[in-house]
């Protein structure tokens, strides 16, 4: 390869992160072809000629150990999901999203290029082997490095204030493209920044705390948003940048333990995220798909217009409902088990005599129960008013259970959410190979560092099958009183009134304002209202807007700014053929003296 | 007594649960000045809803009759890590308390669902309530045991509440005041008692819990009273646990005043029903945010 070596290799991290790009391109593949039926077939060979390309970057990605190599490959990876975005270019809105994606990703590269030239033009190869040798015994460079990864692949991966494409690409995409993106390709971005981290030799104490302070900003910031959405894949693309903002908590506090010397908290730590990049591509994966299999059969994604979906579709809301629970780390399912690892490392850094590590297990540990509690209520919403409840519309109403191939992938994806769940300690044992890899640890120390913790998790199994138990026996004890006392059926109590309609049940917004009033400061839901007036009111409007403050307030500004100067540039551009041809023979001739007088 | 004593903390709970709101009652009754119902009058309740048949609303799915069991499920499997009276839980191991939260977590989600899955407004008001205040109330109960794990070194509930004694409450003790402090708050924001939600109106436009099981009835609606039942007992026996750290050699002793505890605690909520009215729901979340801070406030005392 021209600049570089065509150099692969797949180690532990590799392999764990090929897992869920192929796992989740296979089911996302078949979910696609129902998906697609009935579409024009040109636009749909494109979007799987893309969607092929994605899956193939992503894993050149993985497995590349050459700057060249990989950049090259980052930028398909970039790339393709552009033209996935854009499927639907009729639409304006679509054509936005995706000129937003390309401007953020592309913002991502340029770190991204500045930092492989930098490693390269220092270490004189492009092979990552030489990365490591060059950054060995080198704190500042290393730490100039760790930024530009930060940020580079941060924005990739949606932390805040990076996120901002990410809940205006995933809606605008078809379904299964969003599955693949948000379940795998932002995945790469934290691939990118754990594979810059493992090159190094000992990590410094502050970078853990940038990625504690990254993380839980991102968590808290993801999840409030999405809390004020009422599209449901916007919703779920906010939750994506929580569950990155989750992914860097664990990953920070791996840091800080590397960097403490602790070995323990580092394994847990970096277990953690990598645990939670899994289950986050399988649980985000899974909602993306049953979102699909909602607009499919109801025409939107706009959450006040649904409801009582679950018994028109019951193994769409079912796996959904599963997707849910594990998302909001609800036990016993997989969700449960990768906060359990997180917030387990911050209550052993608690009991550590140093201040620094009980702090960080402290402010994660706070941040995680925010998070968690916060996600409960917006999944709570957007199960309750999507499947709960009666029909808010025609479409609704005349909803119907999707494809064969579709209810396949999610139900494949809703089993690994339990298993996981069911399986923690024999799955929490199987990362020590990765988390090894990342951490420089022998292998035998990693297994010593997660034994308590598997054991721990066994005991959780007994608690759960108590809970199971339990459970089983008040359903029976109660399905036999109702066997002999009588089951009626009524209409759902109005307080008195005889003729409820769909319309007075709470809708989404109503059930997300008391928090979204709470943390207006940080929310900014705009809202116009005009409410009934007078002893006969006629009409009233309710309309909330709930755009992203980062992109109002920040992006959009300064991309004005930088338009103004670019537009003053427009002194030289006259569009005159014989003006250009001016420039080109004024820059040759520049540069023949240039070169002349140079010795 | 050795193979029983293992049980000794969830069957206490199982069996002596149902008293406590019927204490509080009592209090209530007396502080008013009227005799009050019997102590017994909670399991009455329950007995009553147990016999009679349910009515479904037309728009429910099976999400409405699951609802009350899995809370149930989740309450019951919590006691299995609780420890009591200076007995260790049934089940105790290292970060058991994260196995709490998520219990709890998973129990409350399990009755927002079945409120939404009937669609009536009311029952979606309740439900909005209850998230939002769980949302505050869950890093306050993360927050004051992480406070409790810094002083006294253990990641266990038994092991925590095995390590408070006199001698801890000697050398921490406004650390140890505030998180008591902290779980009181929590003891009435989780239960839904005054001054967060009024559990004697069925005005719906005010309440969050009752409002959820409007339109649960018969056997669901006994669960549910249980459960209520329990639920007040798991989150009282971490405040009795720390107020009360009795640790005597005589296991007859030690049962003793953690069961005054409770009854005490029970007394406490009573009074402070009877003495305070209902906050506007607005104040609500800075009521469980203060709480939270007086947590992190007593971990940082252990700091300086």
């Amino acid at each position: 390869m021209p600049g570089g070596g065509l150099h692969l290799e797949i180690d532990a991290l590799s392999a764990f992160f090929l897992l869920p790009v192929f796992g989740l391109s296979l089911l996302t593949g078949i979910y696609g072809r129902s998906y697609l039926k009935g579409r024009e077939p040109g636009p749909a060979a494109g979007s799987w000629f893309h969607l092929n390309m994605l899956t193939a970057a992503m894993a050149l990605v993985i497995v590349a150990r050459d700057g060249l190599l990989f950049l090259v490959a980052w930028e398909i990876m970039a790339l393709s999901p552009f033209f996935l975005v854009i499927f639907d270019d009729r639409r304006e809105a679509v054509r936005q999203a995706a000129w937003i994606y390309l401007a953020a990703t592309h913002l991502g590269t340029a770190f991204l290029l500045v930092l492989f030239v930098l490693l390269g033009s220092l270490a004189g190869t492009s092979d990552f082997a030489g990365y490591a040798a060059v950054l060995h015994g080198q704190p500042a460079l290393s730490s100039t490095i760790f930024l530009l990864a930060l940020v580079g692949f941060g924005a990739k991966a949606g932390i805040v204030p990076a996120h901002v494409w990410l809940p205006e690409a995933h809606p605008a995409a078809p379904s299964h493209a969003s599955a693949l993106m948000s379940g795998a390709m932002i995945k790469v971005g934290i691939y990118g920044l754990v594979r810059i981290l493992s090159l190094m030799e000992a990590p410094t104490a502050w970078w853990g705390w940038a990625l504690i302070a990254a993380g839980a900003s991102s968590g808290v910031l993801g999840v409030l948003y999405a809390l004020a959405q009422h599209d449901l894949k916007r919703l779920l693309a906010y939750h994506s940048v929580e569950n990155i903002g989750i992914i860097l908590i664990g990953i920070g506090i791996g840091v800080l333990g590397l960097a403490y010397g602790m070995t323990v908290l580092a394994v847990l730590g970096f277990a953690a995220g990598l645990l939670h990049v899994v289950n986050h591509s399988i649980f985000k994966g899974l909602l993306f798909l049953g979102a699909g299999a909602v607009q499919h059969a109801t025409h939107t994604v706009e959450i006040e217009e649904l409801g009582g979906l679950l018994k028109r579709m019951p193994w769409t809301g079912t796996t959904f409902l599963i997707g849910a629970a594990a998302i909001v780390g609800l036990p016993p399912l997989n969700g449960f088990v990768s906060e359990f690892l997180l917030v387990y490392s911050g209550y052993l850094g608690l009991i550590e005599p140093n201040t620094t590590i009980a702090a960080a297990g402290l402010v994660s540990i706070v941040s995680m129960g925010l998070i968690s509690g916060l996600a409960a209520a917006c999944f709570a919403k957007a199960f309750g008013v999507v499947f709960l409840g009666s029909p808010r519309s025609h479409e609704a109403a005349e909803a119907h259970e999707a494809a064969a191939p579709m209810l396949v992938s999610m139900t494949a994806l809703a089993f690994c959410c339990v298993a996981i769940g069911a399986a923690a300690p024999w799955v929490v044992r199987s990362l020590a190979g990765v988390v090894g890899a990342v951490t420089h640890l022998p292998l035998p120390q990693v297994h010593t560092a997660l034994a308590p913790v598997t054991a721990s998790l066994t005991a959780t199994i007994a608690v759960f099958a108590v809970l199971a138990g339990v459970a089983l026996l008040a359903w029976v004890v109660r399905a036999r009183r109702l066997a002999v006392a009588g089951v009626r059926r009524a209409p759902v109590w109005g307080c008195g009134f005889q003729r409820p309609t769909a319309r007075m049940q709470y809708t989404a917004s109503s059930f997300a304002q008391p928090l979204v009033t709470q943390f207006h400061l940080i929310i900014r839901n705009r809202e116009v209202m005009a409410p009934p007036t007078g002893y006969f009111p006629t009409s009233s409007s309710y309309a909330s807007d709930s755009g992203d403050p980062f992109l109002g307030l920040l992006f959009a500004p300064s991309f004005r700014w930088f338009g103004r100067l670019m537009r003053r540039m427009n002194v030289v551009q006259h569009g005159h053929i014989h003006v250009y041809v001016l420039y080109v023979a004024a820059t040759l001739i520049a540069l023949l003296v240039w070169g002349s007088l140079s010795p | 007594m050795t193979g029983l004593h293992w049980f000794f903390s969830p069957l206490c709970a199982l069996l002596l649960a149902p008293l406590f709101p019927g204490v509080i009652n009592r209090t209530k009754a007396f502080v008013a000045g009227r005799r009050g119902p019997p102590l017994l009058q909670p399991c009455r309740d329950v007995a009553k809803a147990l016999r009679r048949g349910a009515v479904y609303g037309d728009t429910t799915t099976a999400l409405v009759r699951l609802g009350p069991v899995i809370n149930l499920g989740t309450l019951v499997a919590a006691l299995l890590l609780l420890p009591f009276a200076s007995v260790p839980a049934v089940i105790a191991f290292s970060g058991d308390l994260i196995v709490l939260v998520g219990l709890l977590g998973l129990g409350r989600f399990a009755t927002v669902l079945a409120a939404l899955d009937t669609g009536s407004s009311f029952e979606g008001m309740g439900a909005s309530r209850e998230v939002h205040f769980a949302a505050l109330a869950e890093p306050a109960l993360l927050l004051a045991l992480a406070t409790l794990t810094r002083v006294t070194g253990a990641t266990s509930l038994s092991a925590i509440y095995e390590g408070v004694g006199v001698g801890t409450w000697a050398h921490a003790l406004p650390t140890l005041a505030l998180v008591a402090m902290t779980f009181l708050v929590l003891e009435l924001v989780e239960n839904s008692r005054i001054p967060v939600d009024d559990p004697t109106t069925h005005l719906e436009l005010t309440m969050i819990h009752e409002v959820m099981v409007l339109d649960h009835t018969g056997p669901d609606l006994a669960i549910i009273q249980y459960g209520a039942a329990l639920k007040l007992w798991i989150l009282g026996s971490l405040f009795v646990g720390l107020a009360v750290p009795m640790h005597s050699g005589d296991p007859w002793l030690t049962g003793a005043a953690a069961l005054a505890g409770m009854a005490g605690l029970a007394i406490v909520v009573g009074i402070v029903e009877s003495a305070m009215a209902r906050y506007r729901l607005v104040h609500v979340p800075q009521f469980i945010v203060g709480a939270a801070t007086l947590a992190a406030v007593g971990f940082i005392v252990l700091l300086v």
